[in-house]
């Protein structure tokens, strides 16, 4: 049985605009041990992805439907009290700004602590010591000293590692880390990874990062998904989506990609336009008013929604043109520039 | 946080001199704006029959010609070791600590003040518990259930609340509950606490609601504006991402910290409301701190008027220390600060 599984997931929220399909159809599984990767700009219902899975839309306004199974149990029907025993226990999540995300009134152990006792029947003491060790194995230096800091006292990269050990300290199997290096310096987005990558091994559990920024998964990741207006508009391993990505979409986002080799702000195949708005969301292709090849598919971009199809051993990608022309496209037009 | 509360209280000490210097200026300066001569003064002291020279020399004695640094300093000192008024015709005396000496009642201001005190205390008491309490989970409640009715109408009654004085919202209570359905006791029914507690409270009650119905309106709002905030923090979605229970997200990370600035108002208010409720305390015929300005300030009776703003300025500057403090305790960021 696979571990996490989504089957057409929607979350829809009224709103006195109109409605927000924030995620609209989405499907993707996950095993144990693996990492998949969700990429999209800003906006295209990453974020709403992950509070769904955790049930954190639950009793608000959203609609949600669709299928969400954790290790045999589906979620979407299950009761909120039910989703709420498993969160931070079964499944954790890790914030983007760790400033934000931790009570400024609360040390950092007091909040680990807390975490660990809602799902542990165990004295304060106990915990506090747990709190410790989880401290310790995020690196944290002299952490039965940091203990009893307050989140405001960390450097944003020590914030970050207690948010991670705060989300492990109960053994989750699922961890999902939401932009987890977003608010960080570069050098501290590395270390961080790093830190991921290593924990996970240990942990071995499922972990789902999502990112606006395909470097951050580069490394990281078994599977991508590239989200754009709410669905899937590409998936794959991440050789697929980095050697042979078929999708206009993550062509543009492989271009403007921050690259080592030259100045930080240079990016090379920038995407013009700005995400779609999710109550509007554009005809046909959601992507065709920002699509260079649109005019290739003979006016069916603008009218028609393409479907989620695979191309070749679990490459799935959404897009009228065909897949000769894809990979004709890339290895004419697009990889040249960017190997330039 | 040891150097954060000697500073602090140095702080509230610095306020107070510069509070009281001002006060006194205030009251020395503006008479004379308003044409009022040393001699006008010093002829309150003497008598209707007395001769200019009379009132020159009593003006003189007792230091109505000095600069007002040498007055003030006088006055500091009266606080601290106590004055004697010469007026030539015979000597006050006015022991410490001497907040002025009015010769209208020929008596020393602070032992008035502190018959006083009693009774503005009690209303200030009972009324700050209830409308915290009652503002504060109105306020919650309304932001839990936002837009629902119960949030509607409480807003609705929260806006009549703030906005109506409350001599009118007094006046009202008063001839309601009072003399049309005689439930609680007519206005300047006091009875100290020692004396009988029921009866104190009963005494008080009406007051305490005017009172309280005027602030909890306030603090309704302020809380729901505040509550309505917090819950949409990151460290709220944090909370329940742990898997914490909703009544625990709302009552440790929610309301902990919504609750900061209404602690700070609070102080602020109650170290206001200790200074005397003049409004109140006029609707109900309250002989507390307002009353007795009131009565001062319709007798033109300078040292009184004067007593009074000092010792409400006094509560305000530790009132104000206190809330430093306690924001100190509450939030942590501020320590470091
Ligand atoms: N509670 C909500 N009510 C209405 N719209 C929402 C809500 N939460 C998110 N959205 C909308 O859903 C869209 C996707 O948001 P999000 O998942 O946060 O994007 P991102 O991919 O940047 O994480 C955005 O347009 C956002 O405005
Ligand atoms: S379907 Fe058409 S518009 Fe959409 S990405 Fe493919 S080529 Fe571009
Ligand atoms: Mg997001």
């Amino acid at each position: 049985m696979t571990f996490l599984q989504l089957n057409d997931l929607k979350i829809h929220f009224p709103t006195d605009d109109g409605l927000v399909r924030s995620v609209d159809g989405l499907s993707f599984q996950l095993e144990r041990g693996k990492t998949l990767g969700i990429v999209g700009e800003s906006g295209s219902g990453k974020s709403v992805t992950s509070l769904g899975i955790l049930g954190l839309h639950k009793g608000g306004r959203a609609k949600i439907s669709g299928e969400i199974w954790l290790d045999g149990e589906e979620l979407v029907s299950a009761s909120p009290e039910h989703v709420r025993s498993l969160r931070g226990k079964k499944m954790a999540m890790i914030f983007q700004d760790p400033l934000s995300a931790m009570h400024p009134y609360y040390t950092v152990g007091d909040q680990i602590i807390e975490a660990y006792r809602i799902h542990n029947n165990v004295s304060k003491k106990v915990a506090k010591k747990h709190a410790i060790d989880m401290l310790g194995r995020v690196g944290i230096p002299q952490p039965d000293r940091r203990v009893d800091s307050y989140p405001h006292e960390f450097s944003g990269g020590m914030r970050q590692r207690a948010m991670i050990a705060m989300a492990l300290s109960c053994d989750p199997e699922l961890l999902i880390a939401d932009e987890p290096t977003t608010a960080l310096d570069v050098t501290v987005q590395a270390q961080i990874l790093d830190l991921m990558r290593d924990l996970q091994r240990d942990f071995n559990a499922a972990l789902i990062i999502i990112t606006h920024d395909l470097g951050v998964v580069a490394e990281l990741s078994d599977d991508i998904l590239v989200m754009y207006g709410g669905k899937c508009i590409e998936y794959g391993s991440a050789d697929d989506i980095f050697e042979r990505p078929e999708h206009p979409y993550t062509w543009g986002l492989l271009g403007s990609m921050p690259r080592l080799d030259r100045e930080v702000t240079e990016r090379l195949l920038p995407i013009k336009g700005s995400p779609p708005s999710l109550i509007n969301v554009p005809s046909g292709c959601a992507f065709h008013p920002r699509c260079a090849f649109e005019p290739r598919t003979g006016g069916k971009g603008s009218t028609l929604v393409p479907d989620l199809v695979e191309t070749e051993g679990g490459h799935l990608v959404r897009c009228h043109l065909s897949r000769e022309e894809r990979r004709d496209i890339w290895a004419t037009e697009i990889k040249p520039k960017l190997e330039s | 946080m040891v150097t954060y509360i000697i500073r602090r209280l140095i702080g509230a000490l610095a306020m107070l001199f510069v509070v009281s210097a001002v006060t006194f200026s205030i009251f020395f300066v503006v008479p004379r704006l308003a044409g009022v001569t040393p001699d006008d003064m010093a002829n309150r002291y003497v008598g209707r029959a007395a001769t200019a020279a009379n009132v020159q020399a009593t003006a003189q004695k007792l230091g109505l010609y000095d600069p007002v640094v040498v007055q003030y300093g006088r006055w500091v000192k009266g606080v601290f070791v106590g004055s004697e008024y010469d007026y030539g015709a015979g000597v006050e005396h006015c022991p410490a600590p001497c907040l002025g000496y009015s010769f209208v009642t020929k008596q020393p201001v602070w032992p008035d003040l502190v018959d006083r005190l009693p009774v503005t205390l009690s209303l200030a008491a009972g009324a700050s518990v209830i409308w915290l309490v009652i503002g504060v989970s109105v306020g919650v409640l309304s932001a839990l259930k936002r837009r629902s009715i119960f949030d509607r109408g409480a807003m609705i009654i929260a806006l009549a609340g703030v906005s109506l004085p409350p001599f009118f919202t007094g006046l009202v209570a008063l001839s309601l509950l009072s003399y049309g359905l005689g439930i609680t006791a007519p206005g300047g029914a006091y009875v100290p606490l020692s004396e009988n507690p029921a009866q104190w409270a009963y005494s008080l009650i009406l007051p305490w609601l005017t009172l309280a119905f005027l602030n909890a309106a306030a603090y309704a709002r302020l809380t729901r504006a505040g509550m309505l905030d917090t819950m949409g923090e990151d460290y709220i979605r944090t909370a329940r991402a742990k898997g914490l229970k909703e009544s625990k997200v709302i009552g440790k990370h929610g309301l902990r910290a919504a609750l900061t600035p209404i602690v700070t108002i609070f102080g602020l208010d109650v170290g206001i409301l200790v200074g005397g409720a003049i409004l109140t305390e006029n609707a109900f015929s309250l002989q507390g701190l307002g009353k007795y300005a009131t009565t001062a300030i319709a007798a033109n009776d300078l040292p009184k008027i004067m007593g009074f703003t000092m010792l409400a300025a006094f509560f305000i500057v530790v009132a104000n220390l206190i809330v430093d403090l306690l924001y100190a305790v509450v939030d942590p960021r501020v320590r470091l600060s």
